[in-house]
């Protein structure tokens, strides 16, 4: 069908995009590479030559290294599950029928569009502040003592804050896959006597199990990124450091080049595992 | 085929959906609201909820004192820069792999995607380094192309995912007619991929507007957009709930109003088509 013409013209078409993305992942992950193997201190000596793999030993063995790990995974883990529990009750709510359905969409989706660091400063002076946030309030309100949220449970208020930013995601994508189930399959259960809990657990969600694998793969890979909300929040403090914000710390404040980039492999090989389970559900939606 | 539903169980529904939306919305309602406040009324206990003084000084103030304007014209040059040189080298790609597939599509739509995997901080340094060299730090038109990149997997997906809804067959009865490929893109396909090209430019127009990894690191005092405006009120010295609350409204409203017409095209452009 297509000629060898246009076959030509079509790699033409296709090549200032490649190229282009090809130049943005070779070149600086050849440079993280190079960087990672070497001693390169830009504020103390510069380029001090190569290393080998000290920098990765250094990297895992760092007393912040564990640490980070498991505040990366408790604040991943712990967004995904409020998001996915929660986007899956929103969306079957929100698929019912009601009166002013597209107004509480645009409600719930609305978090979504807000830029990250204005929902992390929203949050943590406005209602996160111990003395005027409105949480403090709140708790006085009620005569107990105000928390300082951001200090005291650091961890949690910032999945809190992000799970605020990713649930109108969560929900919106579930609502999608929703709205594509039989309604005469779930009519049919009913009248066979099904209860809701069981039309819930054996109709509506394996139909939504895709979805939620994608959702949850999607979400990973920025959460496992997340930055703005830390940065503007604690700076990394009171246990909130996550791998990307210590490699973070490494390259730009303490200017250990060698050992973030060190770290900044390991991040990318962390984000490749997800993403290949990623990429394959979507490549085998594109053979469809 | 609809199912009858009592209006006792739509009450019910509507009654908690509209709770569930408020609650989810209220911390925007509460910035937008202190945004009105005084100073003082903003953290006044308890707190004050429509009964204030309503006042817009606070968006005057912030104005006048932080230059906003130019934050705000470094944001639209910035994200509309990214977006509109995006589509324009996305496009040719997208339309060839649509219209013309060879073998090697699917690999290379799929290794797009993972370009955007790659974690940001990943490769800081180097970028930096590279901003460094080239004098282009805290310059607009690096971010531009910067946010291009980051983004224009997303945009040959979307417009991928577009152009394929397109029917063949009408390409191929333009060109039997003799149009030749400049006149088949020119008047065959760009009208009927305008409507897709438009959700794409806005949805990337969102993203790149709320990008916040490299336009705090890469940005300083000349080409720092809303994002590194609104971090810089973090600083104690900056914390006034009224004017944050202002100067957050208005770095938030243009978008939530365009987020709002383009809730169909987030479902499609970020999960590169998987969920329809």
């Amino acid at each position: 069908m297509a000629t060898k013409a246009s076959r030509s013209a079509a790699r033409l078409m296709m090549a200032p995009a490649v190229i282009l993305l090809l130049g943005w992942m070779l070149v600086p992950l050849t440079m993280t590479l190079w960087f990672s193997f070497r001693t390169y201190l830009p504020l103390r000596g510069g380029d001090q030559g190569w290393t080998g793999f000290d920098n990765y030993v250094r990297f895992v063995t760092s007393s912040s290294f564990w640490p980070a790990v498991s505040t990366t995974l408790i604040i991943v883990a712990g967004v995904l599950a409020i998001t996915i529990a929660l986007g899956v009750l929103l969306a079957i709510l929100l698929d019912q029928p009601m009166w002013g359905q597209g107004v509480v969409r645009i409600l719930v989706i609305a978090p979504f569009f807000v830029m990250p660091t204005v929902s992390a400063l929203v949050w943590k002076n406005i209602f996160m502040d111990p003395t005027n946030g409105l949480f403090a309030h709140l708790w006085r309100f009620f005569g107990a003592d105000p928390v300082s949220w951001l200090s005291n449970a650091a961890t949690p208020s910032i999945i809190l804050i992000v799970s605020w930013q990713w649930l109108p995601f969560a929900t919106l994508i579930l609502l999608t896959a929703i709205q594509s189930l039989d309604s005469e399959q779930l009519e049919a259960a009913e009248m066979d006597g099904a209860s809701p809990l069981a039309r819930f657990f054996y109709i509506t969600l394996p139909h939504l199990s895709r979805a939620i694998t994608i959702v949850l793969l999607i979400q990973t890979i920025f959460l496992l990124a997340i930055f703005a909300e830390i940065f503007v929040t604690t700076g990394g403090a009171f246990g909130t450091r996550t791998l990307s914000y210590l490699i973070f710390q490494r390259v730009l404040e303490s200017q250990n080049i060698g050992l973030g980039s060190a770290g900044g492999v390991y991040a990318i090989i962390l984000a490749n595992i997800v993403a290949i389970f990623l990429m394959r559900i979507v490549g085998k939606n594109l053979d469809t | 085929m609809a199912r009858s539903v009592t209006t006792q169980r739509k009450t019910i529904n509507t009654t908690i959906a509209w709770i569930i939306g408020l609650l989810i919305f209220f911390p925007i309602l509460w910035t937008i609201l202190t945004s009105f406040k005084t100073e003082a009324q903003a953290i006044s206990d308890p707190p004050l909820f429509l009964f204030f003084d309503w006042t817009t000084e606070n968006y005057s103030t912030v104005m006048e004192r932080s230059n906003y304007g130019r934050f705000l014209w470094n944001s639209i040059i910035i994200a509309g820069g990214s977006t509109l040189l995006g589509i324009i080298i996305a496009v040719p790609a997208a339309w060839s792999m649509a219209f013309v597939p060879s073998k090697r599509t699917k690999d290379i739509l799929l290794w797009m995607l993972s370009t955007k995997m790659l974690p940001a901080v990943g490769v800081l340094y180097p970028i930096y380094l590279l901003c460094i060299r080239l004098g282009v730090l805290d310059n607009r038109v690096a971010l531009v192309i910067i946010l291009m990149l980051i983004n224009l997997p997303i945009i040959v997906w979307m417009l991928y995912t577009y152009f394929r809804e397109i029917p063949g067959e009408i390409l191929e009865a333009a060109r039997m007619d003799g149009a030749t490929l400049k006149e088949e893109i020119l008047y065959v396909l760009t009208p009927m991929a305008i409507p897709g090209i438009a959700s794409t430019l806005l949805l990337n127009f969102i993203l790149a507007w709320n990008e916040a990894f490299w336009t705090l690191n890469l940005t300083a005092a000349q080409a720092a957009p809303l994002t590194a405006f609104i971090a810089s009120y973090s600083s104690p010295e900056g914390l006034f709930y009224a004017k944050l609350s202002a100067a957050s409204t208005m770095a938030i409203a243009p978008i939530l109003i365009l987020g709002w017409f383009s809730q169909k095209q987030l479902v499609r452009g970020l999960t590169f088509g998987a969920v329809k």
